[in-house]
């Protein structure tokens, strides 16, 4: 047989080359998170920072021993979440915010989980209940709480008595006096903002000022937006009010901008800020970066001089299509309960006494379990100010509100926000951008509620 | 044997009809060819021929990518008019495209005409101009945050020491946009490498005897180069002006991209792709999502035929008769 002429064969092996590699290249593509191992556990969004985390990742680990628990540490992302749940290649479990979840659940991305609760005899009266709720929607539990964030009021003593003011004088409750002393601690210098005398903390904080100022941004059942209700636009119009007064939204946010919140030269230490109200977790942070600071504690109150605590944070949820659910469900018990987060408590303690800082206690999701960490865990460290924040955070950490569930979510969340923005930018007036945000957000939970979606 | 005596055969009837056995070989030819585009064939039929059509039938639905979808005729687009985001962002998107397709398009020429005169060393700058366009967008995002800041930036520092007081570029509505413009001018690198090449191929006879008949730099410039690379800078002017009209990236990661930056977005810098991207995979209204993506694609295609047609009293192509 004579042998087919050069050119032919090397056309013919370069077609054939071509279409070798077109499954190869098109395969690039897809990235699974368990890599198909029907033995392999996968989580979302948690991340293994402390003691707290892995110690944790390690009880996990024993009542599983028939799996092998992949952490695909890093901030929970919603676009491969929801990608990953519409493509059938979920993670077995999700931690996210739990602002989220009602969204979430609402467009079935999430399971119920009253078998689970049920099946492994799961006892929520231990949990906050506001964290169970705000990881419920509809009376349904779908995300069991990891973590509960309380608002206190941060205050840089030692900037407050250079300045001649008394730091136990200070409140939130007497919005007049508030913005006056916002005015005085402020500092300029060149047409610069050197120092934020008092940061509101808007937009995120915003559902602190609303409620401090008798509203709420949602109704109780989640169902109803009240972001144009008077007192909320009265709430935005003073809470951006406390910013102009310190040269507006451009200077105000450049500086805070700048701050370097996780490094030795905080905002705190450099006396760039004199107070503000902030999730307890930077207590935290604050004792293992600067333990030596001169920092003031006080609950926030609402203008009828009430102590006021917006407490939020991240629980851990089963995707629909979870390859393993039933051990899911074991998982999540586990992570989140009390014997589990007191265990963890105490390794995290020995690891920063170790390390030479205050250790600040620890605020969990698990009511009972703090309660022992607080009584058990936590000792005076002799660091009167740290020793105050803990204390302080302890007191309110026991009552709270919460934004409630609903079933629009980040569309409800961005709503109000955005709406936020829209004022700070100067684009609009507090009751045009609220108008606005109400029509939004209405929309978008009519939408959800119907079960359009 | 028999191979060979039929091979011999068909050498034979290919010598007695010369023409027969040429259109053998030409579709021989022309089946190899089709197989060595295949790739690409497949690839756009199934990424993006695929998607297109996809997408047309998604934007008559409700689709979420999680639960059953339902058709819901021509709502997403009734929605389109009804919804102010879609305005904003479009417009957003405009004067973003307005601003920087002509700032980006002089600033590469001007480049562009500096290489050409720096002789030897042109290979060097040509490397340093085009190394930003390496620079992962995201990153660029970043780095617009950092350099921009009002208070600490370098920009404003820069300023700040010939006397001027720079303004809040990521936090006030009316300098987000500029500041955007001013960063994309990074990645102006493939710009310049494109018009260096125009530039190379402009004859020099063509200035020669310009220069015998007295003109200008200027005259030079306006009769001679800008008609010589006119092709060259509406392929830019196109090219730009999709790329403008779709700009993503850097918005996207420097208000938008986090929890934590969308908190703090700013509606200056919603531009049409991010209000797109956050409707597909935020919210997952991927009915929706896909009917801005049809209204783009309009957007942009009535953009590039306006261009085209007013391009054609302005573009010269060699061998053109004007």
């Amino acid at each position: 047989m004579a042998a087919p002429p050069r050119r032919t064969r090397r056309r013919t092996t370069a077609l054939l080359s071509a279409f070798a590699l077109l499954p190869v290249l098109a395969g690039c593509g897809g990235v699974s998170l368990t890599g198909g191992d029907p033995a392999t556990f996968t989580t979302m969004g948690y991340g293994m920072g402390d003691a707290l985390a892995t110690d944790r990742i390690d009880t996990a680990r024993a009542a599983l021993p028939s799996l092998h628990i992949k952490v695909n540490e890093g901030a929970f992302d919603q676009q491969q979440f929801l990608s990953a749940v519409a493509a059938g290649d979920p993670p077995d479990v999700v931690h996210m915010d739990r602002s989220l979840i009602g969204g979430y659940a609402a467009q079935g991305a999430l399971i119920p989980l009253t078998d689970c609760i049920k099946r492994e005899h799961i006892d929520t009266g231990d949990y906050y209940r506001t964290a169970i709720d705000e990881g419920s929607l509809d009376g349904q539990v779908y995300a069991l709480p990891d973590s509960f964030d309380s608002r206190l009021l941060l205050v840089n003593d030692k900037v407050l008595k250079s300045d001649g003011i008394d730091p136990a004088t200070v409140s939130t409750s007497d919005w007049s006096r508030l913005k006056s002393l916002t005015k005085k601690l402020q500092h300029q210098q060149g047409g610069k903002l050197t120092r934020i005398g008092f940061d509101p903390k808007i937009p995120e904080f915003f559902p602190l000022w609303a409620k401090a100022n008798g509203a709420d941004l949602i109704s109780a059942d989640g169902r109803t937006a009240h972001l144009n209700d008077p007192r909320v636009v009265q709430a935005l119009r003073y809470a951006v009010s406390l910013i102009n007064v310190q040269g507006g939204w451009g200077k105000f946010k450049s500086l805070r901008d700048s701050f370097d919140t996780f490094g030795a030269k905080n905002q705190f230490a450099r006396g760039q800020v004199g107070m503000y109200p902030m999730e307890d977790w930077y207590v935290n942070a604050l004792a293992g970066l600067s333990p030596h600071l001169d920092l003031g504690t006080q609950t926030f109150k609402a203008r009828d001089g009430k102590p006021l605590n917006w407490t939020s944070g991240y629980g851990w949820a089963i995707p629909k299509g979870s390859p393993h659910a039933a051990q899911a469900c074991t998982f999540i018990k586990t992570m989140t309960a009390t014997k589990t987060w007191v265990h963890a408590a105490r390794a995290k303690a020995a690891q920063v006494r170790k390390g030479g800082t205050p250790y600040t206690g620890d605020v969990t999701g698990n009511a009972v379990a703090d309660r022992i960490i607080e009584k058990d865990v936590w000792k005076p460290t002799g660091n009167a100010a740290y020793d105050k924040a803990t204390r302080t955070l302890y007191s309110i950490s026991r009552k709270g509100f919460i934004v409630p569930s609903n079933a629009a979510g980040t569309e409800f969340k961005n709503a109000w926000q955005n709406a936020i923005n829209r004022v700070l930018s100067g684009e609009q007036t507090s009751q045009q951008a609220l108008d606005q945000a109400q029509k939004e957000a209405q929309s978008a939970l009519d939408l959800a509620n119907q079960g359009r979606r | 044997m028999t191979i060979t005596a039929t091979g011999a055969k068909r050498r034979v009837r290919s010598a007695q009809h010369p023409e027969r056995g040429r259109s053998r070989w030409r579709r021989r030819d022309t089946w190899a060819a089709y197989g060595f585009i295949s790739p690409w064939i497949i690839g756009f039929l199934v990424f993006t021929a695929g998607p297109m059509i996809a997408s047309f039938v998604l934007s008559f639905t409700n689709y979420d990518g999680i639960g059953a979808s339902h058709s819901v005729g021509f709502a997403n687009y009734r929605h389109l008019f009804q919804d102010p985001a879609v305005a904003k962002s479009l417009m957003n998107t405009l004067i973003f495209a307005v601003m920087r397709v002509p700032l980006s398009m002089a600033v590469a020429l001007l480049l562009a005409m500096l290489l050409l005169r720096v002789g030897r060393a042109s290979g060097f700058f040509r490397t340093i101009f085009y190394l930003p366009v390496m620079t992962p967008s995201v990153a660029v995002g970043i780095l617009f945050l950092l350099l921009f800041n009002g208070n600490v930036g370098l920009i404003n520092h820069v300023l700040g020491l010939v006397g001027l007081h720079g303004p809040a570029w990521t936090t006030d509505s009316a300098w987000i946009k500029p500041g955007l413009v001013l960063t994309s001018l990074w990645s102006v690198g493939s710009t310049v490498i494109i018009y260096l090449a125009a530039l190379k191929n402009v004859p020099k006879d063509l200035y020669e005897a310009a220069e015998l008949d007295g003109v200008g730099r200027w005259n030079s410039f306006r009769h001679v180069t800008f008609p010589q690379i006119s092709g060259t800078l509406f392929f830019t002017l196109i090219v730009n002006t999709i790329a403008s009209l779709q700009t993503f990236t850097e918005a996207y990661t420097a208000f938008f991209g986090s929890s934590n930056s969308q908190t703090y977005s700013n509606d200056a810098a919603l531009f049409y792709v991010v209000y797109l991207f956050q409707q597909a995979f935020q919210y997952t209204h991927m009915g929706y999502a896909s009917a801005l993506a049809w209204l783009l694609f309009l957007v942009v295609l009535v953009i590039t035929v306006i261009q085209a047609k007013v391009s054609k009293r302005f573009v010269y192509y060699e061998g053109d008769e004007r």
